[in-house]
């Protein structure tokens, strides 16, 4: 088994597409999780407050600096996302479409490295 | 059977050419690692210019090859094993075959899929299976997608890369994938067919080995899913052109449809293509649109079913063509439609359609503007046509005909 992470990338503060019953998105996403749980596919899942919410931490020198906002300006940001194990890519795409359809968003698909490298 | 009287350099390249994709697909499968495959594969290609020429060629030489790969890429392997999770990885694919078996079994087709797969650009997609099924070199490519060889290189590198990193599998996908992945693994083949058919890279213009492989390919399609529709099209197709293979090459070079002899034509690929045909239109409703590789079968087979080349029936040619059209808007489909049209509207009013494409870049535009300016009396600017063409051919068939071309005209 591969794990794979899934990012919901979504543009700050716009958890959902306008006009969308927001309560009809979080029982999809938890029908959705729950599929994952039952087929032992779920490692980890999480939502994320918008990217105003985020604060930079950079320790790489003596003093370590703290400053506010993402670390990167961007129209779109990491919304939410799942870590997943599956067979091969074409299961973890099958999972990526079944979550995007259930959150309303692009997935983005990307693998995590072998846990042996 | 002893085959040592054959020369082991001739040998090697036939079975190169028959068998690459055979041999990349056994290590793929039972490693897992393309970078390894194509290695242990070149190794091994390696290992028989070394052996062949002093001890003979081995009376399986096939087999000989897929032993000496899959043993080069154990060694390497081993050479590696200082990581303890590649070594397991080895033993544990080192056992029995354990890959569920689709309808059709073929590593071959399995790497099809596999070069092909969604998550790779379209481009590097017949890149790779140019490479890893069809055994092409670098510059043979490169020609034949006009890319320049260290584009392709790195293009290569990268998908490679990706095929290991994010796992995408070496194996048939499952049906409900199917539909979605037969249009990409199509256009490929197809691809495939044309390289063979008018080849950037050979001397004598036609790779016999890669339309057998693309015809090859098509067929276990079929079989694959025998309900489609377009499969069964673009096998269809493959074979009508296939048929005119060997009349369509003369001493000046190619040989248009029109003067071709059909005596020449090869009976066997022309029965199972028109039978192949006409059961698609047997099956054609107005509730279902046809596919490209379909209607481009049947536009096929309505031309040499035509007994002879004025007998051919242009009406349902054109309509054929106005269909194509909406189904595949692409520009080329609009110069052959133009041009197939001609006998139905008339010379002028194909020449202006053709015009308004705008093709300079593309070789054929400039063939078919030639002949129709020449059947119109404007011979000059005919000439001039011919000759742009000739300055952006580069397949020596192709060349010979359009010199041959200028000469005929010329003389008259």
């Amino acid at each position: 088994m591969r794990q794979y992470m899934l990012s919901v990338i979504h543009g700050d503060d716009d958890a959902v597409p306008p006009g969308t019953d927001f309560s009809e998105v979080v029982a999809a996403v938890d029908r959705f999780n729950a599929a994952l749980q039952e087929a032992k596919a779920l490692v980890f899942a999480g939502g994320l407050q918008p990217a105003s919410s985020a604060t930079v931490v950079d320790g790489t020198a003596e003093e370590t600096v703290v400053t506010d906002g993402p670390y990167l300006e961007s129209r779109e940001y990491l919304g939410g996302f799942w870590v997943i194990a599956a067979e091969d890519l074409d299961g973890a795409l099958q999972w990526a479409a079944q979550g995007s359809a259930a959150c309303r968003h692009s997935v983005e698909v990307r693998p995590f490295q072998d846990e042996a490298e | 059977m002893s085959r040592g009287d054959d020369d082991p350099r001739a040998v090697l390249a036939r079975v190169h050419r028959a068998e690459h994709g055979a041999l990349i697909g056994a290590l793929v499968r039972r490693f897992g690692d393309v970078d390894l495959a194509e290695d242990a594969v070149g190794e091994a290609y390696a290992e028989a210019l070394a052996h062949w020429p002093a001890e003979g060629v081995p009376s399986a030489p096939a087999a000989w090859l897929s032993l000496t790969a899959r043993r080069k890429a154990l060694d390497r392997l081993r050479r590696e094993s200082s990581r303890p999770a590649r070594e397991l990885e080895g033993l544990r694919l080192l056992a029995p075959d354990d890959l569920p078996l689709g309808v059709v079994d073929d590593d071959r087709l399995r790497l099809l899929f596999m070069c092909c797969h969604p998550a790779l650009a379209p481009d590097v997609r017949v890149a790779l299976t140019l490479r890893l099924v069809a055994g092409l070199g670098m510059a043979e490519i490169a020609a034949a997608l006009l890319v320049p060889e260290r584009t392709l290189a790195q293009r290569l590198t990268r998908a490679k890369r990706k095929i290991r990193d994010a796992g995408i599998a070496f194996r048939i996908p499952e049906d409900a994938d199917l539909p979605a992945r037969l249009r990409g693994v199509m256009t490929s083949i197809y691809l495939l067919y044309n390289e063979g058919y008018l080849s950037h890279g050979e001397r004598r213009g036609v790779r016999d080995d890669l339309c057998a492989e693309a015809i090859r390919l098509a067929r276990l399609l079929t079989d694959l899913v025998p309900e489609d529709a377009e499969t069964r099209g673009l096998l269809a197709l493959l074979l009508l052109t296939q048929a005119r293979r060997d009349a369509r090459v003369g001493t000046d070079g190619l040989v248009l449809l029109a003067d071709q002899d059909r005596e020449r034509w090869d009976r066997a690929s022309l029965v199972e293509g028109l039978d192949l045909a006409s059961d698609l239109v047997r099956a054609w409703s107005a509730d279902r649109a046809q596919g490209r590789f379909e209607l481009m079968a049947v536009i096929s087979a309505t031309h040499v079913s035509a007994p002879t080349a004025h007998d051919v029936d242009w009406d349902t040619i054109r309509a054929l063509y106005n269909r194509l059209a909406t189904v595949d808007p692409s520009p080329i489909v609009a110069l052959n439609r133009a041009l197939a049209g001609a006998q139905v509207v008339g010379d002028d009013v194909a020449l202006a359609e053709i015009d308004a494409l705008h093709l300079e870049t593309y070789y054929p535009w400039h063939v078919a503007r030639g002949h129709l300016l020449r059947r119109l009396d404007r011979d000059a600017e005919a000439r001039d046509a011919v000759v742009t063409a000739l300055s952006l051919a580069t397949n020596p068939l192709e060349v010979a005909h359009l010199g041959a071309l200028l000469r005929e005209w010329d003389d008259r």
